[in-house]
């Protein structure tokens, strides 16, 4: 069986609503989703599934670059954007349901964004 | 028009064993709309990758949830090993899978008896739970902890199980086996069970897929995704099916688990008979994580998954974790839409919510 674990296909941003309108179309589940901030940046992995086979996309985003939801194509991902969101910070557009950093009823606001030149 | 009135349905609530929250739109006794919100038990676990190095992450993950907790230790080692490209000794592998089992029983066990909780048939309950303590007895024998048992480490596992030990835990297992069957028979044929869970909480095939439903909430949709079948730890070597149900509902739930329960006593029977001979249960793992993996493994409650980046120094970059509960928020919003509010409490509880994981 492939290593699905290791194959992670970077993509630019204008990218991430056309291959998920294709994972999409082509009946896959969307698995997860996930950001990591990473030298002053964003790394944000988008999962798609369709039986044991999966595909892991990444995007790197700069801190303040608005990313688009992929909400409208893939509702679960609502889930996911707003935790990306409200734990880190990410600016994330067009969420069908946007909590409006209510999802995670925590008291510290961004609580995984770290200072700009931290780690 | 019916006016529209907004309950919030917790954090705290009688069925609820952990704190989340619904808003639920009613119109008279329908409900039209549910609103998740958590974070009542939020820790930001994962950001301890920044103070604690990447072994001492898997005392982390093993806190994660104490339910979980065995599989959170081991999905993250897992994680890591593959970074490090660590194939660890299989005696290890085999040790690996026979207490994911017992996790796996005690998991289900609770949740069976919560359910029954749930919808006031207290024999039942009790009955579940007595039958789990003889697992978890198991567990805490062979680990020393009965829901922590920090036995995973990177590299492999701390502890060895003796060929007592493993004749016993296969005693056990074979008992569990033979006190469930008349559990099951109540579960699965009992009117007063069937009336509550029969066509409730429905979840199309088509539906499972798009809103991205996993484990056992998928399974009972006919999605036939068993994550074991992908083969990590020593379960390539184990001969079991994928148990799917296509009821669509909250007794196609019940279904899947209960068989799972048999299929975990089947498998601890094929890993227990065999597991090699060896004294090698660990490899001391060499340098530092560097390089990422997405790691995936089948968890009671669905597939996990655990991202792990390394940069080569001690303390890892990122460690996230996705848990099944928050994959199936957006299937439990959609079988909550059109339930009558009787059911919100049972529906919730279908997809056995472990809001711990979830929140991190």
């Amino acid at each position: 069986m492939e290593d699905y674990g290791k194959n992670i296909i970077e993509i630019p941003l204008e990218k991430l609503a056309i291959v998920a309108g294709e994972e999409k179309n082509a009946g896959h589940r969307l698995a997860q989703a996930c950001a990591t901030y990473v030298n002053d940046k964003y790394e944000l992995l988008y999962s798609f599934e369709e039986d044991y086979a999966m595909t892991t996309y990444k995007v790197v985003v700069g801190l303040d670059e608005e990313v688009p939801s992929i909400s409208r194509i893939f509702f679960p991902a609502f889930t996911y954007e707003n935790e990306m969101k409200e734990l880190f910070g990410v600016k994330i557009k067009g969420i069908v349901t946007d909590y409006n950093d209510k999802f995670y009823r925590i008291a510290t606001e961004t609580p995984f964004l770290k200072k700009k030149g931290g780690k | 028009m019916p006016k529209k009135t907004v309950i919030p349905f917790g954090p705290q609530h009688p069925v609820l064993p952990e704190p989340i929250h619904l808003d639920l739109v009613l119109e008279d006794e329908t409900v039209v709309d549910a609103i998740p919100s958590i974070g009542f038990i939020h820790r930001g676990l994962e950001s301890l990758v920044e103070k604690k190095d990447f072994n001492e992450m898997v005392y982390v993950a093993e806190r994660i949830c104490g339910i979980c907790s065995f599989m959170h230790g081991m999905g993250y080692c897992e994680a890591v090993e593959h970074v490090m490209d660590i194939d660890i000794p299989d005696r290890a592998k085999y040790l690996r899978t026979i207490w994911c089992e017992f996790s796996r029983l005690h998991s289900h066990l609770l949740w069976l008896g919560l359910l029954a909780d749930g919808f006031g048939f207290e024999a039942l309950f009790n009955e579940c739970w007595r039958i789990r303590e003889q697992v978890l007895d198991m567990v805490e024998m062979t680990t020393g902890g009965r829901l922590i048992a920090s036995v995973n480490r990177v590299g492999g596992v701390l502890k060895d199980i003796t060929p007592d030990m493993l004749k016993q835990m296969k005693a056990v297992a074979e008992n569990v086996g033979r006190e469930l069957v008349p559990v099951a028979d109540t579960f699965l044929n009992d009117y007063s069970v069937k009336s509550r869970l029969c066509g409730s909480g429905i979840l199309s095939k088509e539906d499972a897929i798009a809103l991205g439903a996993c484990g056992p909430m998928m399974r009972a949709s006919g999605i036939a995704v068993d994550h074991r079948k992908s083969g990590y730890a020593a379960y390539g070597n184990i001969d079991f099916d994928v148990i799917t149900s296509n009821d669509c509902d909250g007794y196609g739930r019940v279904y899947v688990r209960i068989q799972e329960l048999f299929q975990s006593v089947e498998i601890v029977r094929q890993a227990i008979d065999k597991i090699p001979d060896s004294e090698e249960i660990m490899i001391k793992p060499k340098g530092n994580p560097k390089g990422e993996y997405l790691m995936r493994l089948e968890q009671p409650r669905g597939e996990a998954f655990y991202y792990v980046k390394g940069n080569g120094s001690k303390n890892l970059d990122r460690f996230r974790v996705r848990t099944p509960t928050f994959g199936n928020l957006a299937p439990l919003v959609h079988t909550l839409k059109g339930a009558p509010f009787a059911d919100v409490p049972l529906l919730v509880l279908t997809i056995d919510p472990c809001v711990s994981c979830t929140e991190r």
